[in-house]
């Protein structure tokens, strides 16, 4: 298990002048469930890419702290100014899953041959199991093209969840999906995170979905992002996607700031 | 059945043309245009009696040699061309120098510079082709999904996994297309290259029979190397179509 800290001051694209992030400290609590909610081209996926280590972070503060070697504050500072080496080698220590936009698979790899891609081949006895989990067991000799989006979702998440990872990120995975389909899919995470005990960060646009999935929602503004609005959601899990309870959390929400996921708070 | 009838159409074809030849051959009845059966004696007279086998594996070698050194020289520096921006924008003006220089004055300064030797031959043939190599190779390494490559960078793939089983099969369509366009150009160079400088092969046996006027050996040399490399292209080329395709939408 691992947390996560991240403060970022400004970040600027190469050859632009306007930041894409402003003033951004959060943390995520280990085992947490945090949704992300933001108006498109906020810098949402940025943000996603600067924790993973896609994106240059020089200058800016993400780290990781494990618990698990009962070391509590063994800290892991991911890019503060830091040496490439040391970069790199923490890259070794943490196991960070990502589950983008669209599904990412290797059109020219068969549906367990993407598994066995990101495995050790000591691992790959895990496959089937794996398959079996997110109702795919039938399908591991199928190429990516064969199968429906829904399913090529349901490789990718398999692909994450392969490496057991400490930290999963999602940058709206479920956007594209018929309704029924998605909310299947969404139960399926919640299931997989639940039993391996993930840290997540889940970005969106959807209000409703990071309701019923997540422990604490974070709301950005329009770019340059900043935090804007925090919300923790403590009744408990399993919850329904349009209960009672959730849809009375969303509506005195909206109620109170009527412009939050247009990204301004009054 | 589709196949057959596929099998069917182009045999015809075939048939017809030989039938064209033939009969046109008749008409003109002139020792400038030899019939289909003038060539095909002489094809056999050249196959059993003449030299043809061994200048035709001789050829058959050079080409293949050079053929492989052309497509691993350029097809690296394709890619680091096309990964690279630094190095592309090093390299371009000499790329475009490279692919306009003719093919006959390369092949003339590695015979004075080398010297009339095996090198030399092989070596103008491998300059001629790389250029075309390069530019599709760089054109292929430019068009790489981004996104497959970030996907390989989070899972922490290691590099030779990255290269092989992400990056390089996003290349093939392009190498296939280098490889396919490179042989047809590689063995024609070859002949001039021996035409000019080796005393055996196919291009040396065709300038032979040119100082006796033997238009129907010049046909059968033609003949006998085309019917070779379509042997290459079904044996070789069509297995690495196959693993182009895979993973493509069957329909």
């Amino acid at each position: 298990m691992i947390e996560l800290n991240v403060a970022i001051k400004d970040k600027y694209y190469e050859n632009s002048e306007t930041a894409v992030l402003s003033q951004l400290d959060f943390k995520v609590n280990s085992g947490e469930f945090l949704a992300i909610i933001g108006p498109s081209g906020c810098g949402k996926t940025t943000l996603l890419n600067m924790i993973s280590g896609l994106e240059s972070c020089v200058g800016q503060h993400i780290s990781y702290s494990s618990n698990s070697s009962g070391n509590r504050f063994k800290k892991n500072d991911l890019a503060s100014d830091c040496s490439k080496s040391e970069y790199l080698e923490n890259e070794q220590a943490n196991r960070i899953g990502y589950i983008f936009q669209q599904p990412r698979l290797m059109p020219w790899l068969t549906v367990r041959e993407n598994i066995e891609l990101v495995l050790d081949p000591t691992q790959f006895n895990k496959i089937e199991g794996l398959l079996a989990e997110v109702g795919l067991a039938q399908k591991g000799d199928y190429f990516p093209s064969q199968l429906s989006g829904g399913m090529q979702r349901r490789v990718s998440i398999a692909r994450a969840f392969a490496i057991n990872p400490q930290l999963l990120l999602l940058d709206e995975p479920f956007n594209s999906l018929d309704a029924p389909t998605a909310g299947r899919l969404r139960k399926l995470l919640l299931d997989l995170c639940r039993e391996k005990k993930t840290t997540v960060v889940f970005v969106t646009h959807d209000l409703q979905e990071a309701i019923y999935l997540a422990d604490r929602i974070i709301f950005l503004s329009d770019s340059p992002c900043t935090i804007i609005h925090e919300s923790i959601i403590n009744f408990p899990k399993p919850r329904t996607e349009s209960g009672i309870a959730e849809l009375e959390f969303q509506a005195k929400l909206t109620r109170q700031f009527p412009l939050l996921l247009a990204g301004k708070i009054d | 059945m589709k196949l057959f009838s596929l099998l069917f159409t182009k045999l015809g074809v075939v048939f017809t043309l030989c039938v064209l030849w033939q009969s046109l051959a008749w008409v003109i009845a002139s020792s400038d245009f030899p019939s289909l059966l003038t060539v095909l004696k002489s094809l056999h007279f050249h196959l059993t009696e003449g030299e043809m086998v061994s200048n035709l594996f001789i050829t058959l070698k050079r080409a293949l040699l050079s053929f492989i050194i052309a497509m691993v020289l350029g097809g690296l520096i394709g890619i680091l061309m096309g990964m690279n921006s630094l190095a592309n924008k090093l390299t371009d003006s000499l790329l475009i120098i490279m692919l306009n220089i003719p093919a006959l004055v390369t092949i003339l300064l590695c015979y004075i510079w080398i010297g009339l030797v095996e090198t030399a031959a092989i070596t103008a043939v491998v300059i001629n082709k790389v250029p075309t190599v390069v530019v599709m190779i760089r054109e292929g390494s430019r068009a790489v999904d981004q996104n497959l490559l970030a996907v390989a960078k989070i899972y922490k793939l290691s590099p030779s996994k990255t290269f092989f089983r992400v990056f390089l099969p996003q290349l093939y369509p392009f190498i296939i297309a280098s490889a396919r366009s490179g042989l047809s150009l590689i063995w024609k160079i070859v002949l001039v290259v021996e035409l000019l400088g080796r005393s055996d092969g196919v291009g040396f046996a065709l300038n032979t029979l040119f100082q006796f006027f033997d238009i129907a050996g010049i046909l059968a040399y033609t003949i006998a190397f085309v019917i070779i490399i379509l042997i290459i292209e079904l044996l070789f080329f069509k297995p690495f179509d196959k693993i182009v395709a895979r993973g493509k939408r069957f329909d």
